[in-house]
């Protein structure tokens, strides 16, 4: 008799699915990460092609180049939490990236050596130190928000960054001063470097999957947390804060949590990219660290996770897609000292897009996507 | 009358030289309709904004259900049961209205951030149960055609019912309603109205309505308070306010208190 009615019910479910895709018959149906079968199809095969051909049918330099564009999507997550769905804009990004790229370069580093180190090369131990150390800047550097709005804390945040530049660039035990550097994030599990070539895998294909497994994660755990009650009343913070505290929503207490997590997500970005890049210069965690981590934002669409993943794998390309440039233009130099050589077009081009998203499309590269979406949704009416 | 749900004794709330609340005292029984009215300026809004919290008055005691409200946060009051509308609307206006209500169930939801993380468990079946509670109060409201849309984009009289339905989703013991028809026509005055009853009636939630239109405060109010440059009038009942000779001076000026009652 059950066994019937179960298999009837989910029959019926997915008859409805593919017929009316609208249609939900139960509150839990509708309220599922992936909603409807396009997305279950589209998300699953893109994490499959993500997960097998890219990595054996790309080559190294590419994947190396992807490593850091999903590390640093794992950053934009924490910035588009803070900003897109908090409503608090923060140009101190990068700060939170150094404390993260930091704490794990000193925990994971060879001990007796010219920097501070700990040895302690253990990837999950490090990465969470890195995310907490950060997270816990981040809920210092929070009240600040609870007295400031808008363009006057985007400023204040922006004070951050020279801060650390200055700690950074003077603390040579840990960071090893500028222009020298310090070692990364040694990347180690189970007695294997997952940076260094192996008899199955070269060290490009482990970091590519390990970041590519971390940010699914991460992304899983954001996707969940804006859809949860703690989403909307960050979502109500920034739409209209003192209705928000009239409902019931403690404005200050989301402000410091939309902080915290955000850093914690900096953080554990930070500690990634620099394993993957293999070596921390303080001169690195610049005003155009966190802006490029802003552009990701807002290039990707404020306010959705899948934007932010978008967006980082965008601008960590554009640079080596200029590069390309001058071999399909000939009149584009590769000259790095050029005017309109390769390496100044990519940072033209990047003041470009940003200009370009904000008058055409303010809900970034997520925004055409709906758009697209939407076109085939109503086809084949215009709308 | 039983115990009264709301005190409100001796209030003095002003701005600098203005006194916007001068010394106002008002009982709010359970199940009662209570309405306030005057003049623009008079200071029924600022009530309003003592009882939810956002401002602080100098004198005076708020005790609403037993506990003395005077100094506590907006969200600590609302956690106690007191939910308002505005009087210009304050939706948030990105979100779906299914997304206003849910968050007008925010303390109702216990799970916090690290279920929220994790999401199976706990927080998705608070949130289903939870749905299900803001389902009904669709329902109540006649809002099912509108219920994914972002409210941005409704039409003013839903965005209304719509933050009406925001406070009920919070089950406050009180409600407090400032001008629920103000720029209404007449058609959705008239729902708005009937919403307001049924609420009176089958949800048994007492009220503080602040209205310019009399005809709906007399026709709805248990008892009306009258007000003018922050202090009150006359209290009473809908007939002895409308013939009280204070109120249609403060209305109508000198002459025409003197015309009717002569």
């Amino acid at each position: 008799m059950t066994e019937q009615r179960s298999t009837s019910v989910s029959t019926k479910a997915s008859r409805q699915l593919w017929g009316r895709p609208e249609l939900y018959t139960s509150y839990g149906q509708n309220l599922r990460m992936l909603n409807t079968r396009p997305k279950q199809v589209a998300v699953v095969a893109m994490v499959l092609l993500a997960a097998t051909y890219v990595p054996f049918g790309l080559p190294d330099e590419w994947l190396h180049l992807f490593a850091m564009g999903l590390a640093a999507a794992i950053g934009a997550i924490g910035l588009n939490i803070v900003t897109g769905y908090a409503g608090q804009v923060s140009l101190g990004h990068a700060f939170f990236l150094a404390i993260g790229a930091y704490t794990a370069s000193a925990l994971s580093g060879e001990p007796g050596r010219r920097t501070i180190g700990f040895g302690i090369t253990f990837l999950p131990l490090w990465l969470l130190a890195a995310g907490v150390v950060a997270g816990v800047a981040g809920v210092i550097v929070a009240p600040l928000a609870t007295r400031l709005r808008g363009l006057y804390l985007a400023i204040v945040t922006l004070g951050l960054v020279f801060l650390g530049l200055h700690i950074f660039k003077e603390w040579k035990a840990l960071t090893g001063g500028p222009g020298v550097g310090r070692q990364g994030p040694v990347p180690e599990m189970f007695g294997q470097r997952l940076d260094r070539n192996g008899d199955l895998l070269t060290g490009d294909q482990k970091m590519y999957l390990l970041t590519l497994v971390l940010l699914v994660i991460f992304a899983v755990f954001a996707r969940n947390l804006v859809r949860s009650k703690v989403g909307r009343a960050f979502a109500a913070v920034r739409d209209r804060d003192i209705a928000a505290d009239v409902i019931g929503v403690s404005v200050t207490r989301y402000k410091v949590l939309a902080f915290g997590i955000s850093s914690f997500y900096a953080g554990c970005a930070g500690a990634l990219l620099y394993a993957v890049l293999g070596r921390v210069e303080p001169d690195s965690f610049n005003l155009l660290l966190s802006i490029q981590f802003v552009a990701m934002v807002l290039i990707g669409g404020a306010g959705t996770i899948s934007g932010s993943i978008m967006g980082a794998l965008f601008i960590t390309m554009l640079p080596r897609l200029t590069q390309e440039l001058p071999t399909v233009l000939p009149f584009i130099s590769s000259d790095v000292t050029a005017p309109l050589g390769a390496a100044n077009l990519a940072i033209i081009f990047y003041g470009l897009m940003i200009i370009l998203f904000l008058i055409f499309e303010p809900r970034g590269l997520f925004g055409i996507w709906i758009r697209i979406r939407n076109y085939f949704k109503a086809w084949p009416f215009s709308y | 009358m039983t115990e009264p749900i709301l005190v409100f004794d001796d209030v003095h709330l002003s701005f600098a030289g203005v006194k916007a609340v001068n010394g106002v005292s008002f009982e709010v029984g359970e199940r009662e309709l209570f309405a306030i009215i005057g003049p623009n300026g008079a200071g029924k809004t600022s009530i309003f904004n003592v009882l939810s919290g956002v401002y602080r008055p100098q004198r005076g005691r708020v005790v609403f259900d037993g506990v003395d409200l005077v100094g506590k946060p907006p969200h600590r009051i609302a956690a106690l049961g007191m939910a308002r509308t505005f009087q210009n609307i304050e939706l948030f206006s990105n979100l779906t209205v299914l997304d206003n209500l849910m968050l007008g169930r925010h303390h109702h939801i216990r799970y916090g951030a690290p279920s929220a993380f994790a999401w199976f468990g706990r927080a998705r079946h608070e949130e289903i149960a939870n749905r299900a509670v803001v389902e009904n109060i669709v329902d109540f409201l006649e809002l099912e055609q509108w219920r994914s849309f972002p409210v941005g984009l409704l039409p003013y009289g839903v965005q209304k019912r719509v933050e009406l339905g925001r406070a009920l989703a919070m089950e406050p013991k009180l409600l407090l309603l400032d001008e629920p028809v103000a720029g209404m026509n007449l058609e959705e005055t008239e729902d708005m109205a009937r919403f307001v009853l049924d609420i009176r009636d089958e949800l048994d939630i007492p009220m503080i309505l602040v209205e310019h239109d009399m005809g709906l405060v007399m026709d709805l109010a248990d008892r009306v308070m009258a007000m003018d440059f922050g202090t009150p009038i006359v209290t009473g009942t809908p007939g002895q306010v409308q013939a009280d000779e204070g109120v249609i001076r403060a209305y109508l000026g000198q002459e025409h208190a003197t015309e009717v009652t002569s």
